[in-house]
């Protein structure tokens, strides 16, 4: 399969079984595009390009190089799963009431709790003894607004450390935090033990007052700027200032913008799920393509520039990003990654919990339950017929269960919305970072 | 090359069974935690 895609004045083409990228001239352009249509109707591309002159030529080279029209693999042995990133949810409840939150102001469906540190230490008990040979397991702690448990926190990261040696295992922690209510006491801490940090903002002032509100309905973001930059600025460790746009903000470029502008370098803005009134329609999509691109036009000029930063939805690693098995088996909800309430129910991942159908486990009890996660294993996209036929299906691995979940009420049914912001942002990456290795070659 | 230039050659093929350990990073643990995004993940064993 190829497909065949412009970009910023560039021509590109994607083999999608490889994941190389070829620059075609206009002439050959036309010729792969209209190839990608004879292979969508599964039309035979030999016969197509056979005696074709010398642009089919080029592309029968390619071909049997196997660059070009590489056919899938028949058949890609699957290694077992197993559990190995546990999202903690340590708070079931927050210091704001976000309008778009999926959390439902951070007490989810339930009561508003916090964990306590004997569950804590039973779900890191709890991952220890199901990972199997993982040296490196993951905690993330997650909320409602984790900090608002930040002792448990501490003594979690403690205990997770005192079974290092013992169990052979390396943590590696993320705290996702508003940074609202977060102190100086925190922030050294977390600068010191947390691998990542990730803190909400939505960009500009007027954007992110409009949605992230605290309890009584004021504005977060003076107090929130301010803190995110305490926590940050002098932050050796990976971070991400990860914020969500809506309908209400269809120029979120200038969102993106405004965290660089601060200083962040490692920024996300990211499409709301929802089906209420801040929800991304049909009819906004053409807004949101052009948006990325005037997004990518900038963030290219300033990497060019020596002053670029990270775009969570632009990154892409044509030489050295995941493995095929990886790509295949997706983001791993239920299968390695699961999250804890805070009464320590285990859930596929943090947007399943609460939801007791979805209930596979407890950090009290020894395994999962095989119907549901064996459900979640088959949720891969050899198994979504939309996918096996999407381009894009080695970059976004079949999305994201939870919002075909949310949108669609079944985790196999893509949310095509966000499919086809999906394939926009995959463009947009794959094309500025062949641009960039062209220009070294 | 006279019409078409090579940029990546990819080794998504190549690499099928000889990987899947599974000690990189989850990718909802990155920054997503709303939208599946795995191609900007690394792998691990490569940037060792």
């Amino acid at each position: 399969m190829i497909h065949a895609f412009t970009y910023g004045g560039g021509r590109y083409v994607l083999d999608v079984e490889t994941g190389s990228i070829h620059m075609p001239d206009e002439e050959s352009y036309k010729v792969l595009e209209e190839l990608e249509r004879t292979e969508a109707q599964g039309g035979d591309i030999n016969a197509a390009l056979r005696g074709g002159g010398e642009i089919a030529d080029e592309l029968l080279e390619l071909k049997r190089a196997g660059l070009l029209f590489s056919a899938p693999d028949k058949d890609t042995p699957m290694p077992e799963n197993v559990i190995k990133a546990m999202c903690l949810h340590l708070a079931h409840d927050c210091d704001l009431r976000c309008a778009y939150c999926f959390a439902k102001g951070g007490a989810f469906a339930g009561k508003r709790e916090l964990m306590s540190a004997e569950t804590a230490k039973a779900a890191i008990d709890f991952v220890i003894n199901i990972s199997g040979a993982r040296r490196n397991i993951e905690i993330d702690f997650f909320g409602g607004e984790p900090l608002l448990n930040f002792s448990v926190l501490k003594k979690t990261v403690s205990y997770a450390r005192s079974k290092e040696k013992q169990s052979g295992k390396h943590f590696r922690f993320t705290v996702t935090t508003n940074a609202y209510g977060i102190t100086d006491e925190m922030i050294k801490y977390l600068n010191r033990q947390m691998d990542n940090v990730v803190v909400s903002i939505d960009g500009r002032q007027h954007v992110h007052d409009a949605v992230r509100k605290t309890a009584g309905g004021a504005g977060s973001y003076e107090r929130v700027a301010e803190n995110a930059y305490k926590l940050l600025a002098g932050r050796q460790g990976e971070y991400y200032v990860r914020g969500t746009f809506t309908a209400n903000n269809l120029d979120f470029s200038r969102d993106v913008l405004h965290l660089a502008d601060l200083g962040y370098s490692g920024v996300s803005i990211e499409p709301v799920v929802t089906a209420g009134a801040n929800a991304i329609k049909e009819e906004h999509l053409p807004a949101v393509f052009a948006e990325y691109e005037t997004l990518a036009a900038e963030y290219a000029r300033r990497r060019k520039e020596g002053a670029g930063f990270t775009f969570f939805h632009f990154m892409v690693d044509l030489n050295a990003g995941p493995c095929k098995l990886k790509r295949i088996r997706g983001c791993g909800a239920g299968t390695e990654y699961v999250a804890v309430s805070p009464a320590g129910d285990i859930y596929p991942c943090h947007q399943f919990v609460s939801r007791p159908e979805y209930k596979i486990g407890s950090v009290f009890k020894k395994g999962l339950d095989g119907a549901i996660t064996r459900r979640f294993e088959q949720c891969n996209i050899n198994n979504i017929s939309e996918c096996q036929r999407c381009w894009a299906k080695y970059y976004c691995s079949g999305g994201c269960a939870a919002a075909n979940f949310n949108i669609n009420n079944d985790i196999f049914v893509p949310y095509k919305i966000g499919c086809a912001m999906q394939k926009k942002r995959l463009e947009i990456a794959l094309a500025v970072a062949a641009a960039e290795q062209a220009e070294e070659i | 090359m006279k019409h078409i230039k090579t940029v990546v050659k990819g080794s998504l093929k190549d690499n099928k069974e000889k990987t899947g350990c599974g000690e990189c990073q989850t990718s909802c643990q990155s920054a997503c935690k709303t939208s599946c995004t795995l191609a900007n993940q690394r792998c691990d064993k490569k940037y060792r």
